[in-house]
């Protein structure tokens, strides 16, 4: 069996795809930009909506890729595709029988929304930062001791068209939910404020974190936009917003603000999308064939997709069209 | 001698001076209130606000705020007839809600 299959991405989605392959027989090569497997989750503490740390997921799929003797490429970025052949940042080519666009999302630079003012105050953070926090096993300006206000504004980044992304985000909603739990669970004296348009639990088991986040740690839940953010004298926040619900405005001081950022359509979409066949949406994520029937497929007979290179997925859908797309090359290539 | 002016209260929520103690007092002893979801299905059903401006939703969403001037009257529109309670999606005891606000905002006293 000597099919070349290159997958673009070795996040979880590529991943998966490269593993369903190896265990139908084929050798897939994954190229991945980084210096290291597993995409965005390297970067994430605990998951929604179980808590379960992200080493949990990634470590079992790390373990069959060298099991199963994946050939793994770090460092090298692909920068152009052809329906045959791909070729890196370096100028070498390589060529293949199919090809996996696996190359994920971006998170959103909240420097764009300068009115909540990232990397301009101190105590305005993202949800990635907060992460990367927790992973520290500690919050900046927060302290255990002494009460502390918090507040997480979702949607930044999504479903706002100044920043041209109209979509959802999907994830960031019940990522705002698990770290207010998170949040309140390492620093019990403080009150957490989550600000949301609407909130969209699309996933099992997220419904009931929200109503955990309610009843169980009382975290409050304010339905506005934040409108702007202002340092005060004292280093604190002060944000404004509507209670759309009470129908006035609201102001209120705080020692952190966490953005809920969204996902952005990855960097490389725009280069792959000079092929022909390979479309984007408005917001920049590839378009697949058809968004109910072939949604792993591409209008070129040999290029797949899997994950959230065409849409905010969560890591089950991520995982599930990993195999799903494996399945379409496998009957492609006649395996 | 009046100009006819006046000054303006600031309209704002100030949540840096509310006093939230009845607030939380409320919360602690019906924390099923906290499941409210805002989808205002009691405000859709109820009789008295098919006729008023009363709503459940936003009286309980201001006591939540620290803002209690006022509420004692709406809530005395209310007729307990407990049509919410049934439509409520969170399960939450609304008419005791209703009764307790009132008692804590001094009704009944
Ligand atoms: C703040 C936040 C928290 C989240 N928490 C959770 C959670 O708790 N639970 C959950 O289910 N989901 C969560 N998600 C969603 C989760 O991160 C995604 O579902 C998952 O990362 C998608 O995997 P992927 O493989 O499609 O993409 P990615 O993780 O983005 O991986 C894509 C890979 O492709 C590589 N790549 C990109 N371009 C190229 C190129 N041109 N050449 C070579 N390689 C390239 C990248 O370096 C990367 O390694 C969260 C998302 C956010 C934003
Ligand atoms: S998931 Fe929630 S926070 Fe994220 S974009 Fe959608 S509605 Fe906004």
């Amino acid at each position: 069996m000597n099919k070349e299959v290159i997958i673009i991405g070795g996040g979880v989605a590529g991943m998966q795809c490269a593993i369903s392959l190896a265990e139908m027989g084929v050798k897939p090569t994954i190229i991945e930009k980084s210096d290291k497997l597993g995409g965005k989750l390297n970067d994430w503490y605990k998951l929604f909506p179980t808590f379960t740390s992200a080493s949990e997921v990634l470590n079992p799929l790390k373990d069959m890729i060298n099991e199963l003797g994946v050939d793994v490429k770090l460092s090298s970025e692909v920068t152009k595709l052809e329906p045959k052949s791909v070729t890196l940042a370096d100028g070498t080519t390589m060529s293949a029988d199919a090809i996996v666009i696996c190359s994920g999302f971006e998170v959103f630079d909240a420097r764009l929304k300068e009115e909540y003012g990232y990397k301009i105050y101190d105590n305005v953070i993202t949800s990635v930062d907060l992460e990367r926090m927790f992973c520290e096993g500690s919050v900046q300006n927060l302290d255990k001791n002494s009460p502390s206000r918090i507040a997480i504004l979702h949607c930044v980044g999504s479903r706002d068209e100044k920043v041209c992304q109209t979509h959802c985000s999907r994830v960031c909603c019940v990522a705002g939910v698990k770290q207010a739990i998170e949040l309140k669970e390492l620093y019990p004296k403080s009150e957490i404020f989550n600000f949301y348009m609407d909130i969209r639990m699309f996933g099992c088991g997220y419904e009931e974190l929200y109503k955990e986040a309610q009843i169980k740690h009382n975290i409050h839940f304010v339905r506005g936009r934040i409108s702007e953010a202002a340092q005060t004298i004292d280093s604190k926040i002060q944000i404004k917003s509507e209670d759309t619900l009470i129908g006035r405005p609201l102001k209120m001081t705080v020692d952190l603000l966490v953005l809920m950022v969204g996902m952005s359509a990855g960097k490389s979409n725009n280069s792959f999308a000079t092929t022909d066949g390979i479309n984007l949406n408005t917001s920049g994520f590839i378009s697949p064939k058809n968004i109910f029937t072939e949604c792993v497929s591409s209008d070129v007979d040999s290029i797949f997709y899997a994950g959230t290179v065409t849409a905010p997925k969560n890591i089950g859908e991520s995982i599930t069209e990993g195999v799903a797309a494996a399945h379409k090359v496998a009957k492609f290539i006649k395996l | 001698m009046s100009w006819g002016y006046t000054i303006n209260r600031a309209r704002d929520i100030d949540m840096d001076r509310n006093d939230m103690t009845i607030s939380k007092l409320i919360l602690e002893k019906i924390p099923s209130l906290q499941g409210c979801i805002a989808c205002g299905a009691c405000v859709a059903t109820c009789s008295t606000g098919a006729l008023t401006k009363y709503s459940l939703r936003k009286v309980h969403t201001l006591v939540r705020r620290g803002e209690y001037s006022g509420l004692l009257d709406e809530l005395n529109k209310c007729m307990l007839c407990g049509k919410c309670q049934l439509v409520c999606p969170r399960g939450i005891n609304t008419r005791a809600v209703i009764s307790l606000i009132k008692r804590e905002l001094g009704d009944h006293r």
